[in-house]
C-alpha cells in the first residue's frame, strides 16, 4: 500500500515537473520574443521589404536584398545538406553495427561540435580562396556543412525506431533494398526527419560567422550565386555593432523577419508532411 | 516532374538575368575596418547616386581581415584603422599603398552614479587604471587632477574590447607612448594580454553596454558610440598639458600637426600629437590599394572615387561623428594618388 | 566491407554502395576539416607542442599562447548548460509526447522550435541587456556565506559563467527537446500498453519508453552538447571574455569558440593565426574525446536487457492485482 502511494506520488511529481519545464522554457522565449518584437516592429514598413540598405540618416533603407539573399543561401545549403544528411543517415541506420556506420555517426557528432567560424574558415579555404572571390555558393556550402550532422543523426535515430517488420514486409513483397527503404521505411519516419531538417534550418538561419568569410555581403541586390550576396544575419550583425539608433532598429526588424521566416517554414513544412502522411495512409 | 522542371528553369533564368545585369556595371569589393563602415557606406551610396553604374560593396570584417583579404586578392581594396606592419607589406604579393580617409577619436567612458561633473584624465593615470595599479575611483592620483570633485570609494571595473580591434590598437598605442610601464608590460597590438580581473565586451556596442550597466566601470570606445549612447566620457590631457575633450574639431587638430612630418607612405600614428587643441587619442583610418592593381577598369573607378572622397566626401564626415582630414593632408594625398598605376 | 549479415544480392550491393558513398562524403568533410585545422596550426604546434594545453598565458604581443583557460571555460560552460537544459528539455519532450492533450501538441512543438529559430546574436543582445542585469542583482543579493564559497565569489559584474550557462542552456533546450520528443513518439504504443497492463503508473510507463528509446535520448543530449560546445556569438557577449580559470559562477571567463571568433578576423602575424587555429584543433579533439565517452555510455546502456525495475514494486503490483 505504502509503496503504491509512493509510486503514485512520484508519478504525479514527474507530471508536474514536466509541465513546469514547459512553462520554464516558455518564460525566456516570451521575454526574448517580446524584446525582438518591441524593438523591431517599429522599423517594419514597406520600405524595409522593398529597398536596399541606406546610409545612416537617410530614410527608407531596407533589407530587401538581404531577405532574398538569405533565402538563396539557405536554399543552397539545404540542397547540399538534405541529400547527404538523409542518405548518410539511412546508411548508418540500415547498416548499424558495421564499423563504417559507427565511423559515420562519430564523424557527424564531431562535426556538430565544430564552431561555426571554423566551418566558415574551412569553406573559405576551399570555395573562396582558390577562386579569389566571395560567393553565395561558398556561403551555401558553409551552411550546408553545418546542417548535415543534425539531419543525419535525426534521420538515423528515427529510422532505427521503425519496426523491422516494415522492412521485412516490403522485402518479402519483392521490393529491392533501395525501394524498401525509400518508399516504405523512410516515409514511416518522415515527420521526425522533417523535424531534423527544420532544426538544422533553424540552427543555420541565425548564423553569421560562417557567412562573413564566404558569402560576404552585398549592399546591392544580386541573385548571382557566384558573387557576394547579402544575408539577413550578416546585415543584422553589421548594423547591430554600429552606434546609430536608426540602424539598430533596422537590425531588430531584420532579426524579427528572420525568426518569422524560419517559423513560417517550420509551420509550412509540418503542414506539407501531415498532408503527405494522410495521402500515404490512403485516407 | 513538370512542375520541378518549371521551377528549375525559372531559377536558372533568374540567375542568368542577375549575371547579365551585373555585367553592365562595375562592381568592386572591399573589406576591412568596422570603424569607418558608416562613413564609407555613405560615401559609396552618394557616389553611386552620381555614377549609377558604379557599385562599390564594402563589408566590415575587421582591419586584420581586410589586410589578409587584400593580400589574398579576394577583394580589390582594403581598409584599416592601424597601418600595415612591415612584415605584412612584405608578405603581400604586390606593393600596397595607404591613403588616409577620415579621422576618429577614442574616448574613455565611465559610469559613476551621482557624478555630474566631467572627469579629467591624464595619460599616466589612464595607463595605471587599465594596468590595475589604480583600483578605486577616489584614488589620490585621480583626485589630484580632478580637484573639488566628489569621487566615491567604488571599485573600478575595467572594460576592454574582447575581440581584436583597431580601437584597441589606437588606445594602447597612446598608452604605450605615455606610460613606459604599459609599453614594457603589455605592449601595442589589436589584441593584448589585459591584466586579470578585467572584462571584455564585444564590439564598441558591447563595451558601452557593459559600462553603462556596471556602476564604477571604465572603458574606451570610438567617440561616436559615446555620443550616440549618451555615456559620460572624460577629457584627456594632451602633450601640451591641456585637457581636451574629443570632438571632430579637436581630432582634426591632432592630424594637422602630423601633416608637417607626414611620411611618404602615410603610415603614421598621431596619438599624443602636439598642439594646444589636439585630442591625444586620435587616429587616421586608411584605404589600401595595390600600386599595380590587376583590374585596370576597377582601378580607374576607385581612383576617381578616392579623389571624390578626399574632397567632396569630407563634408559628410562630421554629421556621422568622424573628423574630416585637414587640408594639408588632402593635398599630400592628391599628389600621391597618381602612384596607383592605371596603365 | 563484407559482413555476413547482409546478403550479396545486386540491389543490396547497389544500395549499400550508393548510400555508403554519402556516408563517406560526410567522413571526408570532417576529415578535411581536421586536416586543415592540423595544417594551419602546424606553426603553433611546432613552437608550443603539448604545453599549449597546459599554459595559461594568452599574449599576442609577446607571442605567448596557451589554451588552458579557454578549455576550462568551454567545458565548464557547456557542462553547466547541459546540467540545466537536459532535465528541462526531457521534461518538455515527455510533456509533449506523453501528457499533453492532442490540441496542445502542435502549438507546443511550434513554440519549442521557435527557441531554435532565434539568431544567436539576438540571444547575445538579450543576454547583455536583460539577463546580465538580473544576474547582477542576483549577485548583489547573494548571502555572504554563499559568497565565501569558491562557486559564488567575485565582484558583482553580471557577466560571467552563470550568464553564459543560462543563455547556452536556453539555446540548447530546443535541440535536445525536439529530438527526444520525436524519439519518444516513435516508441511503439504496444510497449506503453504493456506497461499499463502490468499496473504501471504514468511515470513508470514513461520511464519504460525512455528506456526503450535510450540511445536516441542520449543522442539528443549529445546534439545539444555539441551545440553548446560550438556556440560563439551569444556566449562571447555575456561571459566577460577574460581568460582565467575560476570555479566561480560569477567570474568572467572565456571559451575556445569565443576567442577564436573574436580574434580570428584581426589576427596579424603567422604564429598568432596558427595559435588561434590550434585552439580550433583543441576544440575538435575535445569533441572527439567527449563523443568517444558518450559512445561508451550508449554502448553500455544498449547492453542492458531491461530497466532495473524495483523487484518489490513489480511483485506488489502483482499482489494488488
Amino acid at each position: 500500500m505504502m509503496r503504491d502511494r509512493w509510486r503514485r506520488g512520484l508519478s504525479h511529481a514527474v507530471l508536474i515537473f514536466s509541465g513546469a519545464s514547459v512553462v520554464l522554457a516558455l518564460i525566456p522565449l516570451a521575454l526574448i520574443l517580446f524584446y525582438v518584437i518591441t524593438r523591431g516592429v517599429g522599423a517594419l514598413n514597406l520600405d524595409f521589404f522593398r529597398n536596399m540598405p541606406a546610409p545612416v540618416g537617410e530614410r527608407g533603407g531596407g533589407m530587401a536584398n538581404a531577405i532574398v539573399g538569405s533565402l538563396i543561401v539557405t536554399g543552397l545549403g539545404s540542397l547540399f545538406a538534405i541529400p547527404i544528411g538523409v542518405i548518410a543517415g539511412v546508411y548508418a541506420a540500415e547498416y548499424r553495427g558495421t564499423r563504417f556506420s559507427s565511423a559515420t555517426r562519430f564523424a557527424a557528432d564531431t562535426l556538430n561540435g565544430v564552431p561555426s567560424i571554423v566551418i566558415g574558415v574551412f569553406a573559405y579555404g576551399i570555395a573562396v580562396l582558390p577562386f579569389k572571390h566571395f560567393s553565395a555558393l561558398a556561403g551555401g556550402l558553409a551552411l550546408g556543412i553545418m546542417m548535415i550532422p543534425l539531419i543525419m543523426r535525426t534521420t538515423e535515430e528515427l529510422l532505427l525506431l521503425v519496426p523491422n517488420t516494415l522492412r521485412e514486409g516490403a522485402l518479402a513483397l519483392g521490393a529491392t533494398r533501395a525501394r524498401a527503404v525509400f518508399t516504405v521505411v523512410l516515409p514511416a519516419a518522415l515527420p521526425g526527419i522533417v523535424t531534423g531538417i527544420l532544426l538544422a534550418l533553424a540552427r543555420i538561419a541565425g548564423e553569421t560567422a560562417p557567412l562573413i568569410f564566404t558569402s560576404f555581403n552585398n549592399r546591392y541586390f544580386s541573385t548571382n550565386v557566384t558573387q557576394p550576396i547579402s544575408t539577413l544575419t550578416v546585415q543584422v550583425f553589421t548594423y547591430a555593432i554600429t552606434a546609430y539608433e536608426d540602424w539598430h532598429r533596422q537590425a531588430w526588424a531584420g532579426a524579427l523577419v528572420l525568426v518569422t521566416i524560419v517559423s513560417l517554414c517550420s509551420v509550412l513544412a509540418r503542414m506539407a508532411t501531415a498532408r503527405m502522411e494522410r495521402l500515404h495512409r490512403g485516407a | 516532374m513538370n512542375r520541378a522542371r518549371t521551377y528549375v528553369t525559372i531559377a536558372l533564368m533568374v540567375g542568368a538575368l542577375g549575371a547579365a545585369l551585373s555585367a553592365q556595371k562595375v562592381q568592386i569589393t572591399g573589406a576591412g575596418a568596422t570603424f569607418p563602415f558608416p562613413i564609407y557606406s555613405k560615401w559609396f551610396s552618394e557616389y553611386n547616386k552620381k555614377n549609377p553604374n558604379v557599385e562599390i560593396n564594402y563589408q566590415s570584417l575587421g582591419s586584420g581581415a581586410g589586410i589578409r583579404q587584400l593580400s589574398s586578392q579576394t577583394v580589390f581594396f582594403g581598409a584599416t584603422d592601424g597601418p600595415m606592419t612591415d612584415e605584412q607589406l612584405q608578405s603581400a604579393p604586390g606593393r600596397i599603398l595607404h591613403f588616409p580617409t577620415v579621422l576618429g577619436g577614442v574616448v574613455p567612458i565611465y559610469n559613476i552614479p551621482g557624478l555630474n561633473t566631467e572627469l579629467k584624465f591624464t595619460g599616466p593615470v589612464l595607463a595605471n587604471i587599465f594596468l590595475g595599479a589604480i583600483t578605486k575611483w577616489n584614488d589620490p592620483q585621480i583626485a589630484k587632477i580632478n580637484p573639488g570633485v566628489n569621487l566615491p570609494a567604488t571599485d573600478i571595473t575595467v572594460v576592454h574590447r574582447a575581440e581584436s580591434s583597431g580601437t584597441t590598437y589606437i588606445f594602447v598605442d597612446y598608452l604605450a607612448k605615455v606610460s613606459p610601464e604599459w609599453k614594457k608590460k603589455i605592449g601595442v597590438a589589436t589584441s593584448v594580454n589585459w591584466p586579470a580581473g578585467t572584462v571584455g565586451g564585444k564590439g564598441n556596442e558591447g563595451v558601452s553596454g557593459l559600462v553603462s550597466q556596471t556602476p564604477g566601470a571604465i572603458g574606451y570606445v570610438e567617440l561616436i558610440y559615446a555620443i550616440q549612447n549618451k555615456i559620460s566620457y572624460g577629457s584627456v590631457q594632451n602633450m601640451n598639458g591641456k585637457f581636451v575633450k574629443a570632438s571632430t574639431d579637436t581630432v582634426t587638430a591632432a592630424a594637422a600637426a602630423a601633416a608637417k612630418q607626414m611620411p611618404a607612405d602615410f603610415r603614421v600614428s598621431i596619438t599624443n600629437a602636439p598642439g594646444d587643441n589636439a585630442y591625444p587619442i586620435s587616429s587616421f583610418t586608411w584605404l589600401l590599394f595595390y600600386e599595380t592593381p590587376k583590374d585596370k577598369g576597377q582601378a580607374k573607378v576607385m581612383v576617381e572615387f578616392l579623389k571624390w572622397a578626399l574632397t567632396e566626401g569630407q563634408k559628410f564626415a562630421p554629421d556621422l561623428g568622424y573628423a574630416p582630414l585637414p587640408k594639408d593632408v588632402v593635398d599630400l594625398e592628391m599628389k600621391a594618388i597618381p602612384k596607383i598605376k592605371l596603365g | 566491407m563484407k559482413n555476413s549479415r547482409f546478403s550479396a544480392r545486386p540491389d543490396e550491393v547497389f544500395f549499400r554502395v550508393g548510400t555508403g558513398a554519402f556516408a563517406l562524403l560526410l567522413i571526408v568533410i570532417v576529415g578535411g576539416i581536421a586536416f586543415e585545422l592540423g595544417r594551419q596550426s602546424s606553426l603553433s604546434i611546432a613552437k608550443f607542442g603539448w604545453q599549449f594545453w597546459q599554459t595559461d598565458v594568452w599574449d599576442p604581443v609577446a607571442d605567448q599562447f596557451g589554451a588552458r583557460p579557454f578549455i576550462w571555460g568551454t567545458l565548464y560552460s557547456s557542462i553547466l548548460a547541459l546540467l540545466i537544459s537536459t532535465p528541462i528539455a526531457l521534461g518538455i519532450a515527455i510533456f509533449i509526447s506523453e501528457l499533453a492533450p492532442q490540441w496542445l501538441r502542435k502549438p507546443l512543438v511550434f513554440v519549442t522550435e521557435l527557441l531554435a529559430a532565434v539568431p544567436s546574436i539576438v540571444y547575445g543582445l538579450w543576454g547583455i541587456f536583460i539577463l546580465v542585469p538580473v544576474v547582477r542583482q542576483l549577485q548583489l543579493n547573494t548571502p555572504a556565506w554563499l559568497k565565501s564559497t569558491p562557486f559564488f565569489s567575485g565582484p558583482p559584474l553580471g557577466v560571467g559563467m552563470l550568464s553564459a550557462a543560462i543563455v547556452l542552456s536556453i539555446m540548447v533546450i530546443p535541440f535536445t527537446s525536439s529530438v527526444a520528443r520525436e524519439v519518444l513518439k516513435a516508441v511503439p504504443q504496444a510497449q506503453r500498453e504493456g506497461a499499463y497492463a502490468l499496473g504501471a503508473t504514468r511515470w513508470e510507463a514513461i520511464r519504460m519508453a525512455l528506456f526503450y528509446a535510450r540511445t536516441g535520448i542520449v543522442g539528443a543530449i549529445m546534439l545539444g552538447f555539441g551545440r553548446a560546445l560550438g556556440e560563439t556569438m551569444a556566449v562571447t557577449m555575456v561571459i566577460g571574455n577574460s581568460p582565467q580559470i575560476s570555479l566561480s559562477l560569477f567570474s568572467p571567463q572565456y571559451t575556445m569558440a569565443a576567442v577564436l571568433a573574436n580574434e580570428f578576423a584581426e589576427a596579424a602575424g603567422d604564429l598568432y593565426l596558427s595559435a588561434l587555429v590550434n585552439i580550433g584543433l583543441v576544440l575538435f579533439v575535445m569533441t572527439l574525446i567527449i563523443n568517444t565517452l558518450s559512445r561508451l555510455l550508449i554502448w553500455s546502456m544498449a547492453r542492458q536487457k531491461r530497466p532495473r525495475l524495483r523487484r518489490a514494486a513489480l511483485s506488489e503490483a502483482g499482489q494488488a492485482a
